[in-house]
């Protein structure tokens, strides 16, 4: 590979505190080598030809903490290589994927399956996850120790919660004795029972069951009560209520735990369901205007870690059905970003602040050197015109399955180009 | 026919003819939400018509002669199914009710397919009742027809509040200003969603009584007072509407048992006396004597209007056939 100079760029790259005007070089081998405002015309050799950036941004890869793949099983909704191509489109270079899949990620052998194929199909860093619980059936704890030497990154039952609060506090036991890092999905099934959307008005007049936010509280204060007692890495995959972030933000003094929230849940309300439409049927659901302006205040106060896109692919044959019918869950890997940055247009959250939730929170916590811009790692990162107008339209997305929870809304801001290890692998 | 039963119906079609100028403001009737006062009021109006014609010996008249009505009813139903097929009937359309129980549904067809398969044959109007919310809302996406809803989920029974309001209408001979209670189960119940929009809408003061346990959420923000104590809610009232306990619906503990529910919110000689002395008991049907009211004021002709209620539910039907199909 010949090396490339970049200059002229817009670095934001919160893990070693760089936010500047300046270049990035990129080694032979793929590599980065140098980084900030040190990379301008002066310092470059004149035989070398750089792209001049011309005020774009580069950030890091985005590392996105919880995408689904339909990679064993699925295969229809979504396969390794189109979700990679999807994510490189929204700037996204590494993702951990849930174990639900058929079959269910949960013992060693499939494990090997799961690597091979990432490894082949796929064009970006794929960190699979395995089940807490054997066919995340809730009842028997999988081979955390075993599964970890495999290379599993951390545990979670997706899109299923532990109930059983001593089976809890046995996976926390296990989790500690080796390490692991365990995802909780926090809704308690009984309150949430047969529930598809937010309760209240909405789900009242919808006459839809509904999932009233002190589900997902109850839950939150078990683990972290739990969590006091047998100090694990713990991470609460989403949150959706503004009473949970009151939680979070008290708890956060006394113990150590982190937290993750969709980019659904920042940026839309449970008035978006509207007329029964079908791609906003999510989990956790959509919740009142006060409980999305709560967690928008949650994650820049930085009491939410980490941003992800819940990216959840679902055929057109999941989603034609009654709302009671339909499947949970929207595509969202492509558009993470471009609607993150929609809360720094509207000078709700910092760039910075919004880019260290993508990058190098979830780094930090999964423990990987990603996320970062930091000289001698992998180049992955992405350039990105940050005021570029667009529209998200159906049939533009690449992703296999085209159930986006914001079709037609106007966004500012797009990835033009994204690099893995060095390779642009995606290019407007 | 007597020359005065002559003149009744002449009378009645041309009625039914000059109200033909009026247009209503939907193309379908999903809910009571989506149509306006003088909706409203023309689809009234318009069933008081087909009330007389109803009650006279020639009771068919040709205003859907051609058309087809197909009644898709993936719930069962013994009112709302007969009423709309007889409505379809006498007013001359072609009526086919579908059984679901026995159709491809059971082979996993979805709604939508079932939906486009029917369409392929030009039905003119689609009758549905489906056991999901919205489910009236996804078909009429989808067909070319017009969809008339026959109950979804818990959302809306239209048609059932509109006969309701007839019957009030008939008996009072207003709406605005009348205290109406609706008690019961009104979490699972579409007619009560439907009720409320309608009678608020056209002026009534609704008060809601059910146990905490089957009140919906926020439900005070459609402009009722809600209440748990069935005395305290039934206080002056004009009109007592019960609902049915839709034990189908309970997937778990609501009530401790029916008996109990009986002595706080069956409807007692007792509890009424709260009302005004002339109040009426509506209740859609089907009853549970016993649990949400008392069998003797269920059949107590001086106070209960329950059948009227199923003799203008055809009548209303009859109005709505017509006047979505124009």
């Amino acid at each position: 590979m010949k090396k490339q100079y970049l200059i002229n760029a817009n670095i934001i790259d919160p893990h070693n505190s760089i936010n500047e005007n300046g270049g990035l070089i990129i080694g032979e081998d793929g590599k980065i080598e140098a980084v900030g405002k040190k990379v301008n015309i002066n310092n470059l050799p004149t035989r070398e030809k750089p792209t001049d950036l011309k005020g774009k941004y580069i950030f890091p890869g985005i590392v996105d903490m919880r995408v689904f793949v339909g990679e064993p099983g699925f295969e229809y909704k979504e396969n390794f290589r189109t979700l990679s191509n999807a994510a490189l489109s929204g700037g996204v270079t590494s993702v951990v994927t849930m174990p639900n899949t058929d079959p269910i990620i949960d013992n060693v052998s499939i494990v090997d399956f799961l690597k091979r194929r990432g490894r082949d199909k796929s064009k970006i860093n794929i960190f699979p996850c395995a089940s807490l619980t054997q066919n995340t059936d809730g009842t028997n704890m999988t081979e955390f120790g075993l599964l970890a030497k495999k290379g599993i990154i951390a545990f979670t039952d997706g899109v299923k919660t532990i109930q059983n609060t001593r089976l809890m506090s046995r996976i926390m036991n296990s989790a500690k004795d080796l390490g692991c890092l365990i995802m909780q999905h926090a809704e308690d099934y009984d309150l949430a029972k047969n529930g598809m959307i937010n309760s209240g008005i909405i789900a009242t007049k919808l006459g839809l069951s509904s999932i009233p936010d002190i589900a997902e509280r109850i839950i939150i204060e078990r683990d972290l009560t739990l969590l006091e007692q047998t100090k694990c890495r713990y991470h609460i995959s989403q949150l959706s209520a503004g009473k949970s972030v009151d939680i979070i933000k008290e708890r956060k003094q006394n113990v150590k735990f982190t937290c993750g929230v969709s980019i659904n849940n920042l940026s839309l309300n449970e008035n978006d369901i509207g007329d029964f439409r079908t791609f906003l049927k999510l989990s956790p659901p959509l919740r009142r205007e006060e409980d999305r302006e709560a967690l928008v205040q949650g994650l820049k106060d930085k009491t939410i870690d980490v941003i992800v896109s819940d990216h959840k692919p679902e055929d057109e044959e999941s989603k034609r059905l009654t709302f009671a019918q339909a499947a949970t869950g929207a595509s969202g890997i492509e558009t993470l970003l471009s609607l993150s940055l929609e809360l720094f247009h509207n000078g709700s959250v910092k760039l910075e602040t919004i880019i260290q939730a993508l990058t190098s929170n979830p780094a930090k916590i999964l423990n990987i050197n990603k996320g970062n811009l930091s000289i001698g790692n992998d180049a992955d990162f992405c350039i990105v015109d940050i005021n570029k107008p667009w529209i998200v339209k159906k049939e533009n997305l690449i992703s296999k399955s085209k159930n986006t929870s914001i079709e037609d809304k106007k966004l500012q801001g797009k990835v033009t180009n994204t690099f893995v290890k060095g390779i642009e692998l995606f290019k407007i | 026919m007597s020359f005065r039963d002559f003149i009744a119906i002449e009378l009645v079609l041309m009625a039914i003819k000059i109200n033909k100028a009026i247009k209503i403001s939907q193309k379908h009737l999903l809910g009571i939400q989506d149509l306006s006062v003088s909706d409203i009021n023309y689809i009234l109006d318009e069933s008081e018509a087909f009330i007389k014609l109803n009650q006279s010996k020639n009771k068919k008249i040709d205003v859907l002669r051609g058309k087809t009505q197909i009644n898709l009813f993936f719930e069962p139903s013994t009112r709302t199914q007969s009423s709309f097929e007889l409505a379809g009937k006498r007013l001359g359309a072609d009526v086919m009710s579908m059984n679901m129980g026995n159709s491809a549904i059971k082979k996993g067809e979805t709604l939508i397919d079932t939906a486009m398969t029917l369409n392929a044959m030009h039905p003119d109007i689609i009758v549905i009742r489906h056991q999901d919310s919205g489910a009236c809302n996804l078909l009429s996406q989808k067909v070319n027809c017009v969809v008339l809803n026959a109950g979804d989920g818990r959302r809306e029974h239209p048609t059932q509040a509109l006969l309701d309001a007839l019957t009030i209408r008939n008996r009072k001979k207003k709406i605005q200003g009348l205290k109406i209670a609706i008690c019961g189960d009104i979490l699972h119940s579409r007619v009560a969603r439907s009720n409320i929009y309608l009678l608020t809408m056209l002026g009534a003061e609704v008060n809601i009584v059910a146990p905490s346990n089957l009140m919906p959420k926020e439900i005070e923000k459609f402009g009722v007072n809600t209440f748990t104590d069935m005395k305290k809610g039934l206080k002056d009232c004009d009109i007592v509407m019960m609902l049915r306990l839709q034990n189908e619906r309970m997937t778990s503990s609501y009530l401790s048992s029916n008996r109990e529910y009986y002595e706080y919110y069956g409807l007692t000689p007792d509890k009424l006396n709260h009302a005004k002395s002339d109040a009426l008991i509506m209740h859609p049907g089907p009853m549970n004597r016993g649990i949400e009211i008392d069998t003797r004021l269920a059949d107590d002709i001086n106070k209960s209007v329950i059948k009227e209620q199923v003799e203008l539910g055809v009548a209303v039907r009859m109005a709505c056939l017509k006047i979505f199909c124009e």
